[in-house]
């Protein structure tokens, strides 16, 4: 669940630099018509204070952030992933207060005083949890993108009433869509976490 | 998304304070998703979350008060639900996908709105969103939309799979205003889109919902609710059935039925309960009762598989009822 490194450089570091120098030259080139830009709206912020994987975090938001850009934006947590951004995919799934809700539809004002657990507070000390584990030997993803929803799903589902049949873990995974089609792997990963043979 | 004003409410009264000129944030699923969309555009958001408005509780005279806070998860796995409103529990579990019912509330499922795609998209025409505006869905793609309730300035259909149970239960809705309360028989709580597609609730400004009581039905015990959709799982439905059976010896003494997908309100239908009524438990009385559901429908061009395919989700669902022990 980390981005990768290379030569020193990480694929987001990567990327944010290529961005910057991309969004440097588009408003050199716009620096002319900036008049006609329609000023930034001022919303007064919001000062939210929650937990994230057991460490307290604060952030000052405009109240239309939601909670899937606070923690990737704001807080550099950007293994939930976004997807559709309405709620249609579960690449988003998060834990608040232990249950699984999509944070692309929760406005982050809303979890002050909340308990929030993302994909990268599974591991302890640095030892996947088995659900993460799972999937790396089911073959549970292919590219990946799905994958920090999938799993925060599965882990979910363990504390839910889920029946024991592959279909049960089809219908509770429902919301979790995977575009490359590993929902065999998937299935597999979860039935094993469970005790039960796919 | 535009930008608006965020006040938490730590109580009803506070809620209520702020009310006249906000709009209740409870878990968000519908309002946030169209505020993106640019579909709502409230400039004032109060979030109810904290109101201790959570329980199930039963009532002296055997009914169930379902706060308006209760998560559609919580309420389908409430051990009374399952056991006297089985049609309920199947209907919510049947709806969005468990992270969705994890936030999904009891009071903003009476208020999730359409997924007609003019509605939801504001470079096309809507009565509902834009009144005047002309309806796109009328004479474009309907594939989706509603036969029964309609009106010429409205095909929308109701998205809510809780709430056709809910009409066959014949539940109550209990609001509060600032200096008021007062209770909504589920019947008259949506409104038939008519010349104001726009009106698709009896709530008044500043109202909020509380709770909704759900009375008694013994012969509930017997019942189900059957929805077809698109997929197996995790998406609106086409078509489908709430229904429960009071038999005795084979014979339907009393049962209740409701649509849903079809229409554009959560479409209780008495035609099919008389059709019902004192008849046999046997597939033609339940094909009988499937056309009378359907006798009022209005076709148009792409939707017209759903007449067929509500009477065939209809007696799935009679029969399945009536096979229950």
């Amino acid at each position: 669940m980390d981005d990768g490194t290379n030569d020193g450089v990480t694929r987001r570091e990567f990327v944010t630099i290529v961005g910057v120098s991309a969004a440097s030259t588009l408003m050199r080139a716009d620096s002319s018509t900036t008049a006609q830009t329609a000023p930034a709206h001022e919303t007064p912020r919001i000062d939210v204070s929650f937990t994230v994987n057991g460490t307290a975090a604060h952030v000052s938001v405009d109240p239309r952030v939601t909670l899937l850009d606070a923690l990737r934006e704001r807080l550099r947590l950007t293994g939930s992933k976004k997807g559709c951004d309405h709620g249609q995919c579960g690449a988003c799934t998060v834990h608040v207060e232990g249950r699984r809700v999509l944070s692309c539809l929760t406005l982050a004002a809303t979890v002050a005083g909340k308990h929030v657990t993302t994909i990268e507070g599974l591991t302890t000390d640095g030892d996947l949890h088995p659900m993460q584990q799972a999937f790396i030997d089911h073959d549970g993803f292919q590219c990946g993108y799905c994958t920090p929803g999938q799993i925060m799903s599965a882990v979910a589902l363990l504390g839910e009433v889920c029946g024991p049949e592959d279909d049960d873990v089809r219908e509770c995974m429902s919301g979790n869509v995977c575009r490359c089609g590993a929902y065999s792997g998937i299935v597999a990963a979860v039935q094993s976490v469970r005790g039960f043979r796919s | 998304m535009q930008p608006f004003t965020f006040l938490t409410a730590i109580d009803e009264d506070a809620a209520l304070a702020a009310a006249a000129r906000a709009t209740f944030l409870a878990g968000g699923t519908t309002l946030v998703d169209l505020m993106k969309l640019h579909v709502e555009r409230p400039l004032a958001l109060v979030d109810i979350n904290a109101l201790p408005l959570t329980e199930i509780a039963e009532l002296p005279d055997g009914s169930l008060r379902v706060g308006a806070m209760v998560r559609n998860s919580d309420m389908a796995r409430h051990e009374l639900i399952g056991e006297r409103y089985p049609l309920l529990a199947e209907a919510l579990l049947s709806g969005a996908s468990p992270q969705l019912r994890n936030m999904a509330t009891t009071g903003g499922n009476l208020l999730q709105r359409t997924r007609c795609y003019y509605f939801r998209d504001t470079a096309l025409p809507c009565n509902k969103r834009d009144p005047g505006s002309g309806c796109g869905a009328i004479d474009g793609y309907n594939r989706i939309h509603a036969v029964l309730g309609v009106s010429d300035q409205c095909i929308a259909t109701h998205p809510s799979d809780m709430c056709v149970a809910l009409a066959a239960l014949d539940a109550t809705v209990h609001v509060r205003g600032a200096h008021h309360e007062r209770s909504i028989a589920f019947s008259d709580f949506h409104l038939a889109p008519g010349d104001h597609p726009e009106r698709e609730h009896a709530l008044q400004t500043g109202e909020l919902i509380v709770s909704v009581d759900i009375p008694p039905l013994p012969f509930a015990r017997r019942s189900t609710y059957v929805k077809v959709r698109d997929r197996a799982s995790y998406a609106f439905a086409l078509a489908s059935a709430a229904v429960a059976l009071d038999l005795e010896n084979g014979t339907i003494r009393e049962a209740r039925v409701a649509l849903g997908g079809v229409a554009t309100t959560p479409w209780r239908s008495h035609e099919a309960e008389a059709a019902l009524a004192g008849r046999r438990a046997d597939p033609g009385v339940y094909h009988a009762a499937a056309d009378a559901a359907l006798s009022a429908a209005v076709p148009r061009r792409h939707n017209a598989f759903k007449i067929a395919l509500a009477k065939r989700t209809l007696v799935r669902a009679l029969a399945r009822a009536g096979a229950l022990a």
